[in-house]
């Protein structure tokens, strides 16, 4: 059952939020133990915010486009009065005393909160087992990551938790555990979606956005929370999103770019797995077969996207993340002087790959170090800015796998930062240029398991990715896919 | 081993980040960075002298807004969270060296 | 050579008196300066003191998990305005954070401005005349207050620290002079007409000792007559003018005592200890240095056009220098009167008076002199200028001239109206003279004491004489007639 279905139901009056919310939360009963998609499953909320939708309903009065529809929000997003952890021991029980825009909106549409999900810790990884709280496990397998940061919001929509959810992506953390979970992730043009009460990782990069089982649903959910926030320096103004108008519109004529360094051609990155490019590969096929003018195509500097990625972050995340010093709120670890207390606090409440991140992103910044490390990646970005807007003058939209592998086991990829790291090759420079990416999923892997294709549009085309995408899920599901 | 990153260099950076490392987690980190770092000599080779850095990826400027008061917040609810608080003030340690 | 160093060059002229003559004082002063907008730089939080800690606070200026600035609009017209009211251009300019852990600081980063800062390249101008150079003055936000409590009351023997944040956000402009500075005088004639600009332009009302206006001053000192740069000190907590005096004063020794004896001053922060009148070592500078300055991504950058300079030029209130130059391209007073009278704001009705045809150095003279008052609102141009020239003219002494201008401060009217009914008229100077000479006649002893006595005995027969003059006159010779005339007879 999909979310505009249920919105729908709703708000004839077919269907009670109530028991749609009660449905849901059946299944978080019988599996949340097994998954750990929840940090949080906020049942009293979700009940008040569904019986007022209900009340609403039966009085006759207007409701919002997702009204009833059961949501989970990532543990990064300030919920007022509830506690927001980023599944981290610094900020465990914080409670934020004010709502995210992207929360104040959701409400306002009307969406019924299940829970606060589970993420990689403060957003830092691609597998979710950097949670402070346990690992996240893929419902498909549990065996398996959901992928990360967002592998709970993921693990919550692939297993019926909730018909939407939100995540935040920075290098790639809604498009590859939707990828991994086999369901759609979006990450938006970078300022399309109000950042303020979204717990910085990496300013310059993050973005909420949306995961749904389906292309129409996200879309729906993303016109939901995009647009300007004057709270937000870094929202663009007059941004109106209007994805769901694009749902339609098929791809007849469309000019589709395959990047080359990132699907296994000339220049190409490594470590991209056979099956997930013979989906990548049959993609091409269900566009082509569609209308559209598929090529192959060379952004060069796309290759260096990681190890930019890999300064840029971590050096607006080492700033960022010093503000949890046990002064103010969270974690406090008492100590003779305050300088002792900052550093007792935040070696106690942060975990490996949290410290390792603030050390490489301090170490970057540091005197002596910027021009070759930090300023140089803002060099690179601005390569790749000009790589893409000249690929982007004669193609509308831009076709990669989203991940190199399927859904990896727990722990392969735990002893070497690197081979986690190289998960996001793919999705990373979306991300330095603030470009907007969907993950559909698109065929299986040899492992039985989901591969998503991702597809890349110029910054405020937002649209083109959701109109491409459809066409990418109709063909799916048609069987199109293998 | 010859490190990109020396103990004592990882020694400071801790330090600076207010990050209390164990003898062996030093090592570790020494390896890890380094390696880390050693990844990104394609781009440390590039010479990239004339491009300009982009901070932003979006171009925007003047983003602005009027000076007009907007409510603040309730100061229980701000010194609820407190990990210490007395007289409407957080309480922390004495502090040490002056500030800036 | 440059500008710049044609500016400094007319400093080395100037040596600080209070200094061996060998030695060369070398001051630049970082005055912080809080802005008067209704809010705070990032916030809409109210930009205002308060008694109760932490109610002017918001999850922005907390720096709360999630939080994301806003620029005020009205602090960067301000900083632009103080930036051309000190003679900078204005450039494009960007946001930059300083990391650094400090319990007052509530990201643990100030947000402030690095290589592109808004104002740059400017100067200003002192009553003197002296010429101190702007290197920049840009915009950054404020911190939080700490208190230590218990022990001593001093940061090193407290047992805890409070902090409150109402104070963090407040939008600040640092304005940062070149080391152009070459005496003591100097220095505190910068702070002094530093304020007077923020006054007239309303941009801060810039109390030191409220902290709205905050100096820190770099010093150190190099041989008479070198042009090198040796090693500085930042001296901090100076809380007024006075202090900023003897903190420099005291440091300058410090540093000169250090080379005397074959050592040299660590490059440092420095605390200033009012009380005990002396500099205190601060953190090292080493440990503190690494700032990791980078863009700031939460915010986007300022891009002035030509059409907001011109506006802000446009509006621009006539500022002290300029109001001193109108008088003195008009007068040959000093630049003290010209100072005072601009300072209390009379020099408009001081123009007025003189437009009305009175002697420019007269009416200066008489304005510092004898209207040190609140209010002389009862004090009109024309009437200023008709007792003026009434006493130019000999009408009225100038004794006679005070009485009248303090009845006309206090009630207003007509000078020759009220020179009338007090019934003064001038006296004829021989007439005085004869006065003078009938009263050495008649005194012959405290004559003698007069002309041959000390300073002590000149001067209490010059109060006798003059005395007895006075009765003699009730009240209508003119004192500094009488003085010329017993100087004259004695010589």
């Amino acid at each position: 059952m999909s979310a505009r279905s249920i919105a729908a139901d709703v708000a004839s009056g077919a269907r009670t939020a109530v028991s749609v919310l009660d449905e849901h939360l059946a299944r978080v009963a019988a599996r949340e133990s097994e998954l750990n998609a929840f940090n949080l499953v906020t049942e009293d909320t979700a009940r008040a915010q569904a019986e007022a939708v209900d009340a609403a309903v039966a009085a006759g009065t207007t409701v919002g486009p997702l009204a009833g529809v059961p949501l989970a929000l990532k543990d990064n997003m300030c919920t007022r009065g509830i506690p927001t952890t980023c599944s981290s021991r610094i900020l465990e029980g914080w409670r934020p005393p004010y709502d995210a825009t992207v929360v104040s909106r959701l409400a306002d549409a009307g969406a019924v909160f299940v829970g606060k999900t589970n993420l990689d810790e403060f957003a830092m990884g691609s597998s979710t087992e950097n949670s402070a709280f346990g690992p996240t496990r893929n419902p498909l397998d549990t065996g398996r990551v959901p992928g990360g940061s967002s592998g709970g919001s993921a693990a919550a929509v692939a297993a019926d938790f909730a018909s939407l959810a939100i995540g935040s992506d920075t290098g790639g953390s809604i498009r590859q555990p939707a990828a991994f979970c086999g369901i759609v992730g979006m990450k938006p043009t970078y300022g399309a979606v109000s950042r303020y009460g979204l717990i910085a990782f990496g300013s310059s990069l993050d973005q909420f956005g949306p995961f749904a089982k389906n292309v129409a649903d996200a879309a729906a959910l993303f016109d939901t929370i995009a647009g300007h926030d004057p709270l937000d320096s870094t929202s663009i103004a007059d941004y109106t999103p209007n994805a769901v108008d694009h749902l339609d519109r098929g791809v007849e004529g469309l000019r589709v770019g395959v990047v080359r360094e990132l699907a296994g051609g000339e220049g190409s990155v490594e470590g991209l797995s056979p099956d997930v490019l013979a989906s990548t590969s049959e993609a091409i096929d269900a566009l082509t077969a569609a209308g559209a003018h598929v090529e192959e195509v060379s952004v060069p500097s796309a290759t260096l996207g990681l190890s930019a990625y890999y300064i840029v972050a971590p050096a607006e995340a080492s700033s960022n993340l010093a503000r949890y010093d046990g002064v103010r709120y969270g974690l406090r670890v008492d100590a003779a002087t305050t300088g002792e207390m900052n550093t007792a606090t935040r070696t106690a409440g942060f975990g490996a790959e949290v410290k390792r991140r603030i050390m490489l992103g301090t170490y970057a910044l540091s005197a002596g170090y910027y021009d070759a490390f930090y300023g140089k990646a803002l060099k690179v970005r601005t390569m790749m800015l000009r790589d893409f807007a000249s690929v982007y003058e004669n193609f509308d939209v831009l076709l990669t796998p989203t991940a190199p592998t399927t859904a990896f086991p727990f722990g392969e990829r735990s002893a070497d930062p690197m081979t986690m790291y190289v998960n996001d090759v793919c999705t990373i420079p979306s991300n330095l240029t603030g470009h907007p990416g969907i993950s559909v999923p698109f065929g299986v892997g040899d492992d039985g398991l989901p591969v998503g294709v991702q597809v890349l549009a110029p910054a405020l085309q937002d649209g083109l990715t959701f109109q491409v995408g459809a066409v990418l899920e109709a063909a799916a599901n048609a069987g199109g896919a293998s | 081993m010859s490190e990109r990153i020396t103990r004592d260099e990882v020694t400071h950076v801790a330090r600076l980040a207010r990050l209390d490392l164990s003898d062996s987690e030093i090592d570790e980190f020494a390896h890890q960075l380094s390696d880390i770092l050693d990844h990104a000599a394609d781009i440390e080779a590039l010479d990239v002298g004339d491009i300009e850095p982009t901070s932003h990826p979006l171009p925007m400027v003047n983003v602005f807004r009027a000076d007009e008061r907007r409510p603040s917040l309730d100061r229980d609810e701000v010194l609820a969270v407190a990990p210490a608080e007395q007289d409407g003030q957080f309480r922390v340690p004495p502090v040490l060296g002056e500030e800036q | 050579m440059t500008g710049a160093a044609e500016k400094g060059a007319a400093e080395k002229m100037v040596h600080e008196p209070t200094l061996p003559d060998e030695w060369e004082l070398v001051v630049g002063l970082e005055v912080h300066v809080e802005l008067a907008t209704q809010t705070k730089l990032f916030c809409g939080c109210a930009n205002e003191f308060s008694t109760e800690p932490n109610t002017n606070v918001c999850p922005t200026c907390l720096g709360l998990p999630g939080s994301l600035p806003v620029m005020n609009a009205k602090a960067v017209e301000f900083a632009m305005t103080l930036g051309r009211a000190l003679g900078c251009e204005v450039h494009p300019s960007v946001m930059a954070r300083k990391n650094y852990f400090y319990p007052d600081m509530a990201k643990d980063f100030q947000t402030t401005q690095y290589d592109q800062p808004t104002n740059v390249d400017g100067q200003l101008v002192l009553a003197d005349g002296a010429v101190v150079g702007i290197e920049r003055a840009h915009i950054e936000e404020d911190a939080g207050k700490t208190t230590h409590v218990g022990g001593g009351g001093r940061i090193n023997d407290a047992t805890f620290s409070l902090v409150d944040y109402n104070r963090a956000g407040v939008p600040l402009v640092e304005v940062v002079s070149r080391p152009d500075i070459r005496t003591v005088e100097h220095a505190k004639a910068y702070v002094s007409e530093l304020r007077d600009i923020l006054l007239a332009t309303e941009v801060s009302d810039a109390k030191m000792e409220e902290g709205s206006m905050r100096v820190d001053a770099n010093v150190s000192v190099r041989p008479m007559g070198s042009d090198e740069l040796r090693t500085r000190c930042e001296l901090k907590n100076i809380n007024s003018v006075r202090s900023l005096g003897r903190a420099i004063e005291y440091e300058a020794r410090r540093h000169i005592d250090l080379y005397t004896n074959g050592e040299a001053p660590r490059q440092e922060t420095r605390h200033w200890d009012e009380e005990g009148g002396r500099s205190t070592r601060g953190r090292s500078k080493e440990d503190a240095d690494d700032y990791r300055y980078f863009q700031e991504p939460d915010l986007v950058p300022l891009a002035p056009s030509a059409e907001d300079v011109a506006a802000i030029d446009a509006a621009m209130p006539v500022l002290p220098a300029a109001r001193r130059a109108r008088l003195g391209e008009l007068s040959t007073v000093s630049a003290d009167v010209l100072s005072t009278v601009v300072e209390r704001g009379q020099d408009t009705l001081a123009l007025d008076a003189i437009g009305a045809g009175a002697d420019a150095d007269k009416v200066l003279t008489r304005l510092q002199n004898d209207v040190a008052v609140d209010d002389w609102s009862n004090l009109t141009p024309s009437a200023l200028a008709a007792l003026v020239t009434l006493e130019t003219s000999g009408d009225l002494t100038a004794t006679q001239a005070k009485q009248v201008l303090a009845d006309l401060i206090e009630s207003g009217g007509d000078p020759a109206a009220i020179a009338a009914d007090r019934g003064f008229e001038a006296m004829e100077s021989n007439e005085l003279e004869d006065l003078v000479d009938q009263l050495i006649a008649d005194n012959p002893d405290e004559w003698a004491r007069f002309t041959s006595g000390d300073d002590g005995d000149r001067k209490k027969m010059q109060g006798f004489f003059t005395g007895q003059i006075m009765k003699a006159t009730k009240g209508q010779a003119d004192g500094r007639a009488i003085a010329q005339l017993l100087v004259a007879k004695s010589s």
